[in-house]
């Protein structure tokens, strides 16, 4: 206390003081500024998120899917794509694109859950297409079936996806992500929509029952104890060839490297 | 004496006037063995093959090599009620609901991949050292036959648990067996029983995995071990150390300590790898069935590079009289390995032939001072290990953000420009070592110290070698070219061209350094 009520009177007391109160008016300011309206988007009906929805896609879309999200040169048409698409696409990150090299990846959302909400909307009212699921209405807790689900996903996502969802590559730097820590919804919009390289499968290809068992079979690998020991990434045997040489073999070339040397 | 000894002494005695061991034993027992860590890496091969022997027997008591179809209802509830075989059943019994089992298989599996490596990193020593020399041609032979075994013996374990890796990995076989002209297919029927993948695959390779392949393993390591015991083993060159002796320790009680030892040291490797680290987690994998398949499909990595081969081929495909010939499998499935094995198999006869050096050699070489032997053993590892960076081109591209074509074309390309490189750097830098030894020899050690005479002139302190080191570094004999004018028959025709040319190649060496090199360089002037 003593030291800071005799540095009051120190002659550059003053100048940091307003600095310092400079700063945090202009850090509470910038912070206020950023935060969206969120007050305004809470109590409209669906016509104006659909209408903040436009707004949004004019400025951050339009760009490369064209004024009317009719698509361009560069990005495909977004009629018809339903809100599934949207809410996968920008709720993961992937769009708005940082990269136009090989696909979008997955990043820190741009537009926050009320932003992509008016988005999807706006998108779902150019033309029908999938809607978007919550987490919640996905009851695959109560109607999968993580075995079925398992051998579902070994035919239909295995050869991409890898036996335990683990990701892998593509041609030409594309690849399907890992699909461990990806919450259920996101899953099911990929599988109705077709991201990207993914096929499409429909209700009539995978029932919505099925999906459900997929996810069901995914959540259970996510969270699946490593039964024998570290995992070494769940890739096969290329780690492990990679560990029996450099920890196997080495240690042992090191014992006998120790057991020659005793000898002398 | 004490009571204990004489009862010991009488036993023994009761031995000996029935068998005659101790005349045997008393000879053998104190037979000398030379010390070095390289020549240890054959040891980790064979002890890693008892570990297997006893491993694997555990697992046949729960694994049944049948591919009949049964309902899973084990304690592994994510597979519940999933249809399999019962080989696929009985391993996953054997993993979540026998005590001990998946301990068992993983230590088996780790001492697999553990017993390839070991057998590459002998292969290695005993390549780059000359070992394979006259009289140890037929030993090097046996050696490649053990490698080749494993390999297969490998390939098989990895096929046997029937999960969906295990198939692709036979389904990949199949193919390889299919490209064979003319009668591909029909050896494809005859190893599968009709067609792919039937029901009889998998209780064949069993008993080639369990019955076959050890039993002559057995026999060869067998042969192997005895060959080392009756032609002695290698040393390295050093004081007091010739072609006509061996200088070591006695076998009693020096290397069955130390043997004995090290066979736990492996043990111990192989059940700590076995029990931290996952090794074929095949009941991720699921059953296998012809329709599925996983992304990032490997084989172990003994395979690998033969995989990274297939993956590298360009499609081609040619049909004639009605037949198929598909080039992209056979080459890189069948031609090249078999021309890899091959050369790896004759290259003692082959050198031999180069140098016209029929001598025996129980000394063996420094790698530098084989500068073309050396550069070659590198480049063959080279292409090898660019092949086996295909084999994984998949988890590679995945991992680093690479593409796969990327590491496709890099391969395409670097099979063929990488390893003459290789083979160019590694002789100058053998090269190079020779002349730094020669150095060494002639000017002692660098020590870094530098004086300052009284006239004002500074000089670094070179240290000389022992007489020793000296010994070591100048005892070799340097390999000397065809004599001058080459008997008739050497030179003519093109083989004898080929063999002039390998020949004068081979010579080119850096001449160790001699006493008259010494003497000159003696008095006074540095």
């Amino acid at each position: 206390m003593k030291r800071i009520s005799s540095f009051r009177r120190h002659r550059i007391a003053g100048p940091i003081l307003v600095v310092a109160a400079l700063f945090t008016i202009g850090t509470a300011f910038g912070v206020a500024s950023a935060l969206p309206s969120a007050q305004s988007t809470m109590t409209t009906g669906t016509s104006t998120l659909v209408s903040e929805g436009k707004a949004i896609f004019l400025r951050g879309c339009s760009s490369c899917h064209g004024l009317h999200a009719e698509g361009g040169s560069i990005a495909p048409s977004l009629i018809g794509v339903g809100s599934a698409s949207v809410d996968f696409q920008v709720g993961t990150g992937r769009m708005p694109m940082a990269d136009m090299s090989q696909q979008a990846m997955q990043k820190k959302p741009v537009y926050n859950a009320q932003e992509t909400a008016a988005l999807a909307a706006y998108v779902a009212s150019l033309a029908p297409g999938p809607s978007s699921v919550t987490n919640e209405s996905l009851t695959y807790e109560r109607d999968g079936n993580s075995a079925l689900g398992g051998q579902l996903f070994r035919t239909n996502c295995a050869m991409c996806h890898n036996f335990a969802g683990q990701g892998g590559a593509l041609t030409n730097g594309k690849y399907a992500p890992s699909l461990m820590g990806v919450e259920p919804k996101y899953i099911y919009e990929a599988m109705v929509t077709g991201p990207q390289s993914m096929p499409k499968f429909t209700d009539a290809t995978i029932t919505p029952q099925e999906k459900l068992s997929i996810i069901k079979w995914l959540q259970a690998a996510n969270h699946e104890q490593n039964q024998g020991g570290a995992s070494l990434g769940r890739v096969g045997p290329v780690t492990e060839g990679l560990l029996g040489w450099v920890l196997g073999l080495g240690l042992l070339i090191g014992a006998a490297a120790w057991l020659a040397m005793k000898a002398k | 004496m004490k009571k204990s000894v004489k009862v010991a002494g009488a036993t023994a005695n009761y031995v000996d006037e029935r068998t005659g061991a101790a005349k045997w034993l008393k000879k053998n027992l104190t037979k000398v063995f030379p010390d070095h860590w390289s020549f240890m890496l054959g040891e980790i091969a064979l002890y890693s093959f008892v570990i297997l022997l006893l491993t694997g027997t555990f697992l046949t008591f729960w694994f049944d090599p049948s591919q009949r179809e049964v309902v899973y209802n084990g304690s592994y509830l994510p597979l519940s009620g999933v249809h399999m075989s019962a080989a696929y059943d009985s391993t996953l019994h054997l993993s979540f609901d026998v005590r001990g089992g998946l301990l068992m298989r993983q230590i088996h599996h780790w001492a697999a991949l553990i017993f390839m490596s070991a057998i590459v990193a002998h292969l290695f020593r005993v390549f780059f050292t000359g070992a394979f020399r006259k009289p140890r041609e037929f030993n090097w032979l046996i050696g490649v036959g053990l490698l080749t075994f494993g390999i297969v013996e490998g390939f098989l374990g990895y096929s046997l648990p029937d999960d969906l890796l295990s198939g692709t990995g036979i389904r990949i076989a199949e193919a390889i067996l299919q490209a064979i002209p003319v009668v591909g297919s029909y050896l494809s029927f005859f190893a599968f029983g009709g067609a792919f993948p039937g029901t009889a695959f998998i209780p064949r390779i069993f008993i080639v995995h369990v019955l076959l392949l050890p039993g002559l393993f057995l026999a060869l390591i067998t042969i192997h071990l005895m060959l080392v015991w009756y032609q002695k083993h290698t040393q390295y060159p050093g004081p007091g150390r010739t072609e006509k002796n061996v200088v070591g320790y006695p076998l009693m009680p020096v290397y069955m300590a130390k043997a004995g030892g090290f066979f736990f040291v492996v043990f111990g490797v192989t059940a700590f790898l076995g029990a931290v680290a996952s090794i074929n987690p095949i009941w991720l994998y699921g059953p296998y069935t012809p329709g599925q398949i996983s992304a990032g499909s490997q084989p172990d990595w003994y395979m690998g590079w033969l995989d990274g081969l297939v993956r590298a081929a360009p499609p081609l495909e040619t049909h004639a009289f009605g037949h198929t010939i598909s080039w992209n499998i056979l080459i890189p499935g069948l031609i090249i390995p078999g021309i890899l094995f091959t050369g790896m198999a004759l290259y003692p006869f082959i050198e031999s032939w180069i140098t016209g050096d029929k001598r025996e050699h129980h000394l063996l070489d420094r790698p530098r001072n084989a500068p073309n032997r050396t550069a070659l053993g590198v480049t063959s590892i080279t292409f090898i290990l660019v092949s086996l960076v295909n084999g994984g081109n998949d988890i590679i591209a995945t991992h680093f953000h690479l593409t796969i074509n990327g590491i496709m074309w890099f391969t395409r390309v670097g099979l063929f420009v990488l390893p003459p490189i290789a083979f160019v750097v590694t002789k100058r830098i053998c090269l190079s070592l020779q002349r730094a030894d020669r150095d060494l020899v002639l000017h002692g050690k660098e020590t870094g110290r530098l004086v300052m005479m009284p006239n004002g002139e500074m000089l670094e302190v070179h240290e000389p070698l022992s007489d020793a080191k000296k010994w070591t570094l100048t005892q070799h004999q340097l390999p000397e070219a065809l004599p001058a004018p080459l008997p008739p028959s050497a030179t003519v025709g093109l083989k004898g061209k080929i063999r002039a040319r390998l020949n004068r190649a081979n010579a080119v060496q850096i001449p160790a350094a001699t006493l008259t090199d010494l003497k000159e360089l003696g008095d006074g002037h540095h």
